[in-house]
């Protein structure tokens, strides 16, 4: 089954990022090339993710905008993850009515 | 120790909050990709993750190719490497290499950053209490999204497709407004994930995501390094 091999490919390999450098890694990384890429590629990798795929997360740029927005705005201000999260979804919903 | 493994479980509480409503969000957004709910909850018990699952979605959904995928979790759950070296520094000697294996696989941004603060040495049991409960809220928040997905309206349930991607906005937004680099690195690679939607769209949606944050992270590592103090958040 497909989507099965797919799903044991990912957990693998995700499992392996997380235990090789938890079982055997004891020193620290010198090289600053490779410290300063390592330290914004979470932030790079979020942000290809979610742009522009955020504005067709609602199925409607309209109802995405209003919760990108939102996101955005309360994020700026540094609420909690969880606030975010839940607000983006509230606004594109409240923006549903107008739509 | 049984006190060690309530006080992680205790200190795991607010993380499965988050996580539950995040986790709906993502079965959700699974179950509308195309997958069932008993394999949407499959994946987030394996995984424990959000960026790569979502991303591991998507490749399912467009039958992408295997390696797609190992590139895809390599490049988007690499920071995961870091936290581990990072704490396999403060490590109990109670943890030996089964409890380092085992351990290995809840390390997630909450609880790295939760396990970071500790002032004590971690033992295996406060870090298995506190994964034990995360776990829960993951795994029944993918669960409860995905059945109710499809019993929700569809208003709401478009509605909270988004609720992933606003965590997203909330983890880089922050940083990005304190660290002009940050920012940098930020708007770089949503330019060039932009370009590869609209005008180089032969690339599938995996390897556009990896090479945007790869192209944009080595530009930043090139042009702005960071200085040996800064640690990795």
């Amino acid at each position: 089954m497909t989507v099965a091999v797919y799903i044991f490919v990912m957990a693998l390999v995700t499992y392996l990022i997380r235990m090789i450098p938890f079982t055997f890694f004891r020193k620290k990384i010198k090289s600053r090339f490779f410290r300063s890429f390592l330290y914004y590629i979470p932030y790079a990798v979020l942000s290809a993710m979610t742009i522009p795929a955020i504005f067709y997360s609602t199925g409607s740029i309209v109802t995405a905008v209003a919760g990108t927005a939102a996101a955005a705005i309360l994020a700026y201000f540094g609420l909690p993850l969880i606030v975010v999260a839940l607000s983006a979804a509230a606004a594109a919903f409240a923006a549903g009515f107008f739509c | 120790m049984q006190n060690r493994f309530l006080r992680g479980m205790a200190h795991g509480i607010p993380i499965a909050l988050g996580y539950l409503s995040v986790s709906f969000g993502f079965g959700i957004m699974a179950v509308r990709a195309g997958l069932s709910p008993f394999a949407a909850t499959v994946i987030s018990a394996s995984n424990l993750t959000s960026a790569g699952q979502a991303a591991g979605v998507d490749i399912i959904a467009a039958s992408g190719a295997i390696i797609e995928m190992i590139l895809v979790q390599l490049t988007i759950n690499i920071r995961y490497s870091l936290m581990a070296i990072s704490l396999s520094q403060k490590l109990d000697s109670g943890f030996t290499t089964p409890h380092r294996l085992a351990a290995s696989y809840g390390i997630t941004d909450e609880i790295f950053a939760v396990c970071s603060a500790q002032a004590e040495p971690l033992t295996p049991s406060y870090m298995y209490g506190m994964i034990l409960v995360a776990f829960a809220g993951w795994v029944s928040g993918t669960a409860l999204g995905a059945a109710a997905g499809q019993l929700l309206p569809v208003a709401l349930s478009s509605a909270l497709g988004i609720v992933l991607y606003g965590m997203f906005l909330a983890i880089i937004i922050p940083p990005s407004r304190k660290n002009k680099n940050v920012l940098a690195v930020v708007i770089t690679a949503a330019g060039i994930s932009i370009l590869f939607r609209y005008v180089i769209t032969a690339v599938s949606g995996g390897f556009a995501v990896i090479i945007s944050a790869a192209a944009a992270s080595a530009l930043g590592a090139l042009l702005f390094p960071v200085k040996d103090e800064e640690e990795v958040s």
